[in-house]
């Protein structure tokens, strides 16, 4: 058999989803104890036991906890006795669901725990997230995530994209939606505060928090054995771009309109979006990177301004996404996550449920 | 359902050193990237997609480094992924790339391992202490000199056996061009008489701390028709991993690298690995780490593991070599030893490993452990393609 007649693809789908309730500290537990009852709940709402799993991934960040092999322990909450098939990507969950997404289309295993975790609380994350930068030029500068994202906002406001009080609007929505979901971290109506870097507010940050999701992932048969109406990944694709903040175009986002391109994202409209914009201006960009109309539900849940535990804000996206169409609010999502400086890396995925 | 086989058309290592002060992280990985297409005839065009993997980010100080690193390895525009499953992300690097191209997602995929731990000092990376765990105690040796001596103790392996490991690995070497340690002047006498550091382990039967960067080109069946020279064909590949401590550990064999050897054989059609498999580049970082694996990967019974050490069955002229290369205990940029045990594997079963080749190597394995031997990976390559 040669590779043009290659079998179709697998057919994988999200059919479980948890959060932890996004908070502001939560100093008095460990990661793993901040995971343990998501890790639980996900698997309760297929009734498999972490045993039945055929493969787990994890995503999380060293640089956040403060130490190395931060992973190594949150493997153990998992339970991984007998041994298990497992695998950590140094990336937000996103980037974990898209390795167990590639492990599953190999036919390897039928079932995948996805899961990633993060405590921004033990430090300054904006002063963590400057270690990120190139270690010779960059870094020895401490430019903070919010000055960059400043840097992206007032390009955007330059080039006549968007203006102070859009973004305030962006910022204003989300926290309002964010008043149905039980897990945000910030909702309703929120003083907008000053400066933080101009032109961005305090509403047009994010919140620091610490969080942690899970999902799980199975193929074909399976996922209909497992969930009701399963959330199925139609496509998924990512793409990153130049470090360098001086060669991209701050005000647009190729990477993730190549990502969606690929995941097949143009070929029918969606009806709701999940987008990890942790910034408001972030949001306009990838609404035109992407091409989303004023009919597409943007980020019901509130998005990362609501909630934004790093290392798990992207595949709460994903998680968000893929429960709307397991409750039948959605037909056809789309869900986003980001990494790096200013939109550097991007996923897409694009889910659907069963016609009906 | 079937998977596409996946191909090894392309190697490239760094010389391995104590610190290349000469390059930037960058430079260190794009040396071996360029090195790894310049093999398969390939270039930076014809990548899909790049598949990075390092042990911390505390080892050289940079948060998520495959950030600032997309440009150097020509990842702009493409998928790039970073995989960290701690002293076995080298290997499990490798096993992420290779589903790209099984999973029919990808044609071609770049991956690669490093480590410049010059930029740091790795002893202290390890040696965080967290309350309410177990410290490493002033880097690895501390954690794994108790359960060499638990395996001595179980074995009944005369203490002599660790210093013929590092004798032979020392030695094998000389013959590699890239390995880091070359100790032209070595005997037996001088690795017994090296100072003792963590009891039963020995300064020279312990691991270097390196500078280098291992990288693969990893194809589907029609990349592999067009490569210049003979592929490495993946027969086998897996990961396993168990908790780091609980009170029914085997922390002398433990069961996760039990499982993925039997999952790498199962996948391989490998019924008896002593007879079937030719030569095994296997992860030691401290020398008494051969009779072990050797015995948790099948190749020896249960504490008969040192009698093939001590009978050179291991050596590179023997019946079962074992870290042809050199091994870890030559060469340790610890986020790129693993693949760099992968590359080994595939080099042979391609018959071009040099100086340090295997005659008539056909079916090698390659081997990964990290954590508190908690996770593994493994791969079999052969010289010919998988049947099925």
């Amino acid at each position: 058999m040669t590779s043009e007649e290659a079998p179709a693809a697998r057919e994988i789908a999200v059919v479980a989803f948890a959060q932890t309730d996004h908070r502001r500290s939560t100093e008095e537990s460990s990661e793993v104890e901040m995971l343990m009852p998501v890790l639980h709940e996900v698997l309760a709402q297929t009734g498999l036991r972490a045993a039945d799993i055929g493969f787990t991934c994890s995503g999380s960040s060293d640089y956040l906890a403060g130490r190395a092999f931060s992973f190594t322990l949150a493997l153990d909450g998992v339970g991984a006795w007998p041994p298990i098939s497992e695998s950590h990507v140094e990336m937000d969950g996103a980037w974990a669901l898209y390795e167990a997404w590639t492990k599953l289309l190999t036919g390897d295993a039928d079932t995948a725990l996805v899961y990633s975790y993060g405590k921004s609380s033990p430090g300054s994350v904006r002063d963590v997230l400057t270690r990120q930068l190139d270690p010779y030029y960059v870094a020895p500068l401490w430019p903070d995530s919010i000055a960059l994202a400043a840097l992206q906002a007032q390009a955007l406001i330059d080039a006549g994209h968007t203006d102070e009080p859009a973004l305030a609007a962006v910022g204003a929505r989300s926290r309002a939606d964010a008043t149905a979901n039980p897990h945000a971290q910030l909702k309703g109506q929120l003083p907008y505060g000053g400066y933080v870097v101009r032109p961005l507010r305090t509403g047009d940050c994010p919140p620091v928090g610490d969080g942690a999701a899970a999902v799980i992932l199975a193929a074909g048969e399976r996922a209909r054995e497992l969930c009701e109406r399963p959330a199925w990944i139609r496509g998924i694709d990512h793409r990153i771009e130049a470090h360098a903040l001086g060669v991209r175009d701050l005000t647009d986002s190729p990477s993730t309109r190549l990502a969606a391109k690929k995941a097949g994202a143009f070929e029918r409209p969606v009806d709701t979006a999940e987008l990890h914009a942790p910034f408001t201006a972030q949001e306009v960009i990838l609404r035109r990177a992407l091409r989303l109309g004023d009919d597409v539900r943007v980020n019901p849940s509130g998005g990362a301004l609501a909630a934004n535990p790093v290392m798990a804000a992207g595949l709460v996206r994903i998680g968000e996404a893929a429960a709307r169409i397991h409750r039948g609010d959605s037909g056809r999502a789309l869900a986003h996550a980001t990494s790096g400086p200013c939109l550097q890396q991007n996923l897409v995925a694009v889910l659907e449920g069963d016609p009906r | 359902m079937s998977k596409e086989p996946v191909a090894v058309v392309g190697i490239g290592q760094t010389k391995h050193v104590a610190a290349r002060r000469d390059v930037s992280i960058a430079g260190l990985v794009r040396e071996s990237a360029q090195r790894a297409l310049t093999d398969a005839e390939l270039t930076w065009a014809d990548i899909d997609a790049v598949v990075i993997g390092k042990a911390p980010d505390f080892f050289e100080g940079v948060m998520m480094p495959e950030l600032y690193l997309a440009d150097a390895l020509g990842a702009v525009g493409k998928p790039m992924l970073r995989v960290h499953t701690a002293g076995s992300v080298g290997g499990s690097t490798a096993l992420v790339a290779a589903n790209l191209v099984a999973a029919r997602v990808h044609g071609t995929v770049l991956t690669l391992a490093f480590e410049k731990q010059s930029e740091s000092n790795a002893m202290w990376g390890l040696s965080l202490p967290i309350p309410f765990q177990q410290p490493l105690l002033a880097g690895a040796g501390g954690f794994f000199a108790p359960h060499v001596r638990a395996y001595m103790r179980r074995s009944g392996a005369p203490d002599t056996i660790g210093s013929l490991v590092a004798y032979k690995d020392r030695r094998n070497a000389l013959k590699n061009p890239y390995a880091h340690l070359h100790e032209h002047d070595i005997t037996l006498e001088k690795v017994q008489a090296s100072p003792m550091l963590w009891d039963p382990i020995r300064y020279s039967e312990t691991c270097p701390s390196s500078d280098g960067a291992c990288a693969m080109i990893l194809t589907d069946r029609a990349g592999a028709a067009r490569a210049p020279r003979p592929p490495a064909w993946m027969l086998g590949g897996a990961m396993r991993s168990e908790p780091t401590l609980f009170a029914g550990k085997d922390f002398v064999s433990p069961q996760a690298g039990k499982d993925c050897a039997a999952d790498v054989y199962r996948q391989a059609g490998i019924a008896d690995p002593r007879r079937d498999i030719d030569a095994v580049e296997m992860y030691v970082p401290f020398s008494w780490y051969e009779p072990m694996w050797l015995e948790n990967l099948g190749f020896a019974a249960e504490g008969e593991g040192w009698k093939l050490t001590e009978s050179g069955v291991t050596e590179l002229d023997g019946d079962l070599p074992v870290n042809m290369s050199g091994g870890v205990l030559s060469t340790n940029p610890i986020g790129a030893s693993g693949m760099i045990r992968f590359a080994e594997a595939a080099l042979q079963v391609r018959g071009q490993a040099g100086e340090h080749q295997v005659d008539g190597a056909r079916k090698v394995l390659g081997h990964a452990y990290g954590g508190g031997s908690q996770f593994f990976s493994m791969w079999l390559v052969g010289a010919r393609p998988p049947q099925s």
